[in-house]
């Protein structure tokens, strides 16, 4: 088997703004010939005889003919992002701009950049290593607070640095290992196995942590997936709306890859929500019923937040409370939401205050009391740890590794067991070195060598 | 007019003898060129065959064909079986040998081997032409012709030898050193070291007070090397005693420091941290107050002890002193004291995986000349470069191990790929298919390997296969056969295994850790005169297979996974200085030790796991 033999040399173009009209956009250029070509199509200052880090007006020109007047940054290697030649090039936000200006640059001797290929060169050449690439990878895509946070930690080598530790402690545990295997014949003393039992179960809940964090990795980076549970007149939508004007966040509507349905997404402190449009859901004109379709209660267990909204001016009490207990028997955390205090009677809102003290009054067409749910949304997430810069594990490749590493290590603790000698302990302790690897760095056996000469005298 | 050799091979201790004798018996016409015919193979340093990791290797080189397990076991005066009491991987022979027999058995052997000429003389320089290696030039100035040439000088490259301040040189104690080729060879482009070993004082049994130590027996029911019908295991056997320093031996040992080579800057070589001088030991680990010393006899007849544990190069009168003060010793004589000896080597990384010189067409390297310690280690490099030699000469494709098919194979590839800063020794924590590579099943690896390079003998090769078959029917019929409850039982609650309510397989009482293959005969009289109709090898190896399946899957399954870099081929084309991202030190290591695969530029040393993610993501995988 032979590898596919790749090029570094060529000079690659491509958009770094998203598709889409906006006000300007910024076309990257990145190749060792960046600035040749970009000076060929230029008019403006001799792009060749400026300084790195310098911008620069003129016009871009396919054959004399101009396409649009630009500002041109220059970066000169290794002081760039992929540490070759670099040239942005700033042009207005025209889909027919854009295509013209890569044109023109394809033209000259550029090439069409792959996906992530600026990111790959920059790891390439030395810019970061993989984790922190996967890391650039989530930051580009990033469009929260946490997600951003829990990025940029990973690629300041946090979630690295973790994981390096708990490797050292391994590596420890399985020198006492190998020097017990290796050295029979020497009066050296070991630890004993409740040691390696206590050791191997400190480790296992670390691990685990870190497992159970990618499930909230996974809600900063693809938002919480959320449900307005509630008849079509509860409110559904003003609440939704009003959300979105409150934080200004983009509504978007996007038909995700691996989701079949559209939803919406709004950034609330930082964090991000994604309302989930459970198809079953919004078919139904009674809501809450349907969460007794097991079709629709899927959809509902795929949330972690259900807001329970009703209207006060046209629900029973007995028909509340019906509703809640079905939530209750969900065990997804929810909040219960009544809406359109302003029309409510004043009676109702008594009795029910009464009966469910953790209930919030509002009026979504009023925008009033939204702070208190949004507080109260915030209190349920509690995502709040995640902010503070631990360490979150949001990528799947690190996330199979964990899983690995925690089955090697349940082996070893069966070994223990099973009271199997020390070479089948080792062998597991072993492969959890080797996933664990897979994350920072491959074990050699010099590393457990290593560390036994530094510890121990061994006589032949 | 000389006669034309297809392979010479200079040096006659371990590696040389298997290199000879592997090249001869597949069929090539060898020279065997040695300074002393008569101290062809001869144990250097401990009369001792095997143990942990080393005994894997012996069985790995007894299947393949080579001489060392037969040789072993002909001259052996002591078995054990090391670690018996932990699983079969850890299972490691090791053989007490008698010193004299063992050099004459491989005179012997050597002498019975068609195509084996010998020459007595020290060879001072090889003949190179046009990059490629065509003979040897002896001391007197013959010149001997060959199609290819192995050295194996040991420790005789300008060794010098070191007694306190006095040093001298030689390449044993009582035989001079090798001159010429270290220099020619440096001259040619290779890269030299320098390596120190040591080994401790010999001393008269007779002087010894065996009431103070602890008897060290052999096993009881003792085993061997050779799988093999050529030897037997011993019916008589000789023990080994253990003995400790003390606070007073330390003591003395500690007045002669300052006239110590090892202290004062004399010896440059880097010694084996796993095999230190007791003055290392003393210095290094100064919280223990003890060390232990293994007094082995060094033949069946010879009175000769040798003192395993006290190697040593303080002043003889230093020496003297402090081993009167152990425990045994009080009256000890002296036949002749500890040395220290530096030679030259030349670092393995300028190899390729066949133990040919990447600089020097069919020369080839095995043994202490490439920073390897161990009788064992040097003696299955000598049977790869030997068996190499031959190969290359007959235009074969080359023979390789790789690292989940031996210990050979693990050993080779660290050489070459992470070079060594010290004597290399084998562990079994180098081998990361450890539960793979058993002593037990070395046969069952290696020997079909063997046989079809024409190394390992018919004889061989059938009695492997007859041992495959026997194999798979116990393992099947176990599998099949049953057990009543009531048949049982009362066996099993006698065996302090939990009784069955109903029909189970014995297969599956068999992965019960209170169950053996002996025991579960035990059981049930037809299952016990079934199982009788098989050999003791073929019940251990069913035993071995049965118990520890779900371990030796998991790790066939890692070397299968790891084995997939293995067939990552670099591109003809690859410049290694093309990826800026690889650390200095990679980028020089590859372009230094050509690895053929990526599985292969993983275990460069200086070449870190991001390096190799960097190639990966580089050539588009």
């Amino acid at each position: 088997m032979s590898l596919a033999y790749q090029h570094l040399q060529d000079t690659i173009v491509a958009l770094a703004t998203p598709q889409g009209i906006g006000a300007i956009a910024v076309i990257r250029l990145s190749g060792a010939d960046a600035i040749t070509i970009a000076n060929k199509v230029f008019k403006g200052k001799n792009l060749e005889a400026q300084e790195s880090h310098t911008i620069h007006f003129g016009t871009i020109r396919d054959e004399g003919k101009i396409i649009d007047e630009v500002l041109i940054s220059l970066f000169k290697a290794p002081k760039s992002f992929t540490k070759e030649n670099v040239v942005e090039i700033s042009t207005h936000g025209s889909n027919f701009i854009i295509k013209q200006v890569i044109n023109v640059l394809l033209k000259h001797g550029a090439r069409l950049a792959k996906p992530g290929e600026f990111t790959k060169r920059a790891f390439l050449n030395g810019q970061f290593d993989l984790a922190q690439a996967e890391a650039v990878a989530d930051l580009i895509s990033a469009d929260s607070e946490a997600a951003h946070s829990a990025a940029m930690n990973q690629m300041r080598g946090g979630f690295s640095q973790e994981i390096h530790q708990l490797r050292e402690e391994l590596i420890h545990f399985a020198s006492m290992i190998e020097l017990e295997l290796d050295f029979v014949e020497e009066d050296v003393e070991f630890a004993s196995r409740d040691d390696l039992r206590k050791l191997i179960d400190k480790l296992l809940q670390v691990i685990e942590k870190l497992i159970v964090s990618f499930d909230l990795g996974n809600v900063i980076k693809n938002g919480v997936p959320t449900v307005i549970a509630g008849k079509p007149n509860a409110g559904k939508s003003t609440l939704l709306n009003a959300l979105l004007n409150e934080e200004k966040a983009i509504v978007s509507e996007i038909a995700g890859t691996t989701r079949d349905f559209i939803e919406d997404e709004i950034n609330i402190n930082g964090v991000i929500f994604r309302f989930i449009d459970t198809a079953g859901l919004r078919d139904t004109t009674d809501v809450v019923e349907a969460i007794g379709v097991s079709r629709t209660r899927e959809k509902m267990k795929q949330a972690s937040l259900i807001l329970y909204l009703f209207d006060l001016t046209d629900t029973s009490i007995q028909e509340i409370n019906q509703d809640i207990n079905k939530l209750e028997n969900l065990g997804i955390p929810f909040v219960k939401v009544a809406n359109k205090i302003d029309k409510a009677e004043a009676s109702l809102i008594d009795t029910l205050k009464s009966q469910h003290k953790d209930m919030l009054f509002i009026s979504a067409g009023k925008k009033e009391n939204l702070d208190d749910l949004k507080e109260r949304i915030m209190e349920l997430v509690n995502l709040d740890k995640f902010k503070t810069g631990s360490t979150v594990v949001t990528n799947i490749r690190h996330y199979q590794s964990l899983i690995s590493t925690k089955n090697a290590l349940n082996d070893v603790i069966n070994g223990l067991d099973m009271e199997v000698t020390n070479d089948f302990l080792a062998m597991d302790i072993r492969q959890s070195l080797h996933h664990l690897g897979e994350i920072t760095g491959e074990i050699t056996t010099d590393d457990l060598l290593a560390n036994i000469f530094s510890k121990f005298c061994i006589g032949k | 007019m000389l006669p034309k050799y297809d392979v010479i091979v200079v040096g006659a201790g371990h590696a040389g003898c298997e290199a000879a004798h592997a090249a001869a018996r597949m069929g090539s016409k060898v020279l065997l060129c040695t300074m002393n015919m008569n101290t062809i193979a001869q144990m250097s340093c401990n009369p001792a065959m095997g143990g942990v990791a080393k005994g894997q290797i012996v069985r790995e080189i007894d299947a393949l064909g080579g001489m060392s397990g037969i040789i072993s076991d002909k001259s052996m005066i002591q078995f054990r079986m090391l670690n018996r009491s932990k699983g079969p991987a850890m299972w490691s022979p090791r053989s007490q040998n008698d010193r004299m027999r063992f050099a004459e058995e491989w005179r012997l052997a050597l002498e019975q081997t068609p195509n084996v000429d010998f020459w007595q003389e020290m060879v001072t320089n090889i003949i190179v032409k046009d990059g490629r290696v065509t003979g040897v030039r002896t001391g007197i100035g013959m010149e001997f012709e060959a199609k290819a040439v192995v050295l194996t000088n040991g420790t005789f490259l300008n060794g010098i030898i070191h007694i306190g301040e006095k040093q001298m040189g030689g390449g044993r104690t009582g035989e001079g050193a090798a001159k010429g080729i270290t220099e020619q060879l440096v001259q040619l482009g290779f890269e030299a070291g320098r390596m120190k070993t040591g080994t401790p004082p010999r001393v008269d049994g007779r002087s010894l007070d065996y009431s103070k130590m602890e008897e060290q027996l052999g096993d009881e029911i003792p085993e061997k090397f050779s799988f093999s019908d050529e030897t037997k295991p011993l019916t008589q056997q000789r023990s080994c005693w253990i003995t400790y320093t003390n606070k007073a031996v330390h003591e003395t040992l500690e007045t002669g420091f300052d006239r110590s080579p090892m202290f004062n800057g004399r010896i440059q070589g880097l010694g084996p941290r796993y095999c230190p001088s007791i003055e290392d030991k003393i210095n290094r680990f100064a919280e223990r107050d003890r060390h232990q010393i293994f007094v082995e006899p060094e033949g069946w007849n010879t009175v000769e002890i040798y003192v395993n544990g006290f190697s040593t190069s303080l002043p003889e009168d230093v020496q003297y002193e402090a081993m009167r003060k152990i425990p045994g010793f009080e009256n000890a004589k002296m036949f002749r004291p500890g040395y220290a000896i530096e030679y030259d080597f030349f670092p393995p990384t300028q190899l390729k995986i066949t133990l040919e010189t990447q600089l020097i067409d069919n020369l080839y390297f095995a043994g202490q000349i490439n920073g390897t310690t161990g009788y064992e280690e040097a003696a299955c490099q000598g049977l790869i470069a030997g068996i190499n030699a031959h190969r290359k000469v007959q235009e074969l494709e080359p023979f390789i191990l790789k690292r989940s098919d031996a210990y050979i194979g693990v050993l080779i590839d660290d050489l070459i790929n992470k070079g060594t800063e010290e004597p290399y020794r084998m562990f079994t924590s180098r081998a990361e298919f450890r539960i793979l590579l058993r002593q037990d099943n070395a046969d069952l690896r290696l020997t079909e390997l063997g046989h079809r390079i024409g190394l390992a003998s018919d004889q061989r090769l059938e009695k492997l296969l007859d041992k495959k078959n026997d194999l798979n029917r116990l393992i099947n019929d176990l599998q099949q056969k049953k057990v009543e409850p009531n048949d049982v039982n009362e066996g099993l609650e006698h065996l302090a295994s939990a009784t069955i309510k109903e029909k189970i397989t014995v297969e599956k009482l068999l992965k019960r850790p209170q169950i053996d293959i002996k025991s579960v005969g035990s059981l049930d009289k037809e299952l016990e005169s079934y199982l009788a109709k098989y050999s003791n090898d073929v019940l251990e190896q069913a035993e071995i297979q049965i118990k520890y399946d779900s371990y030796i899957n998991k790790e066939k399954a890692m070397a299968e996974k790891i084995s997939q870099m293995e067939d990552l081929k670099f591109p003809t084309n690859f410049n290694v200085d093309d990826i800026k991202a690889l650390s200095t030190e990679a980028r020089e290591k590859i372009r230094k030790i050509k690895p053929e695969t990526i599985g292969q530029a993983s275990r460069i040393s200086g070449v870190n796991p991001a390096d190799i993610s960097i190639i990966m993501v580089y050539l588009g995988r």
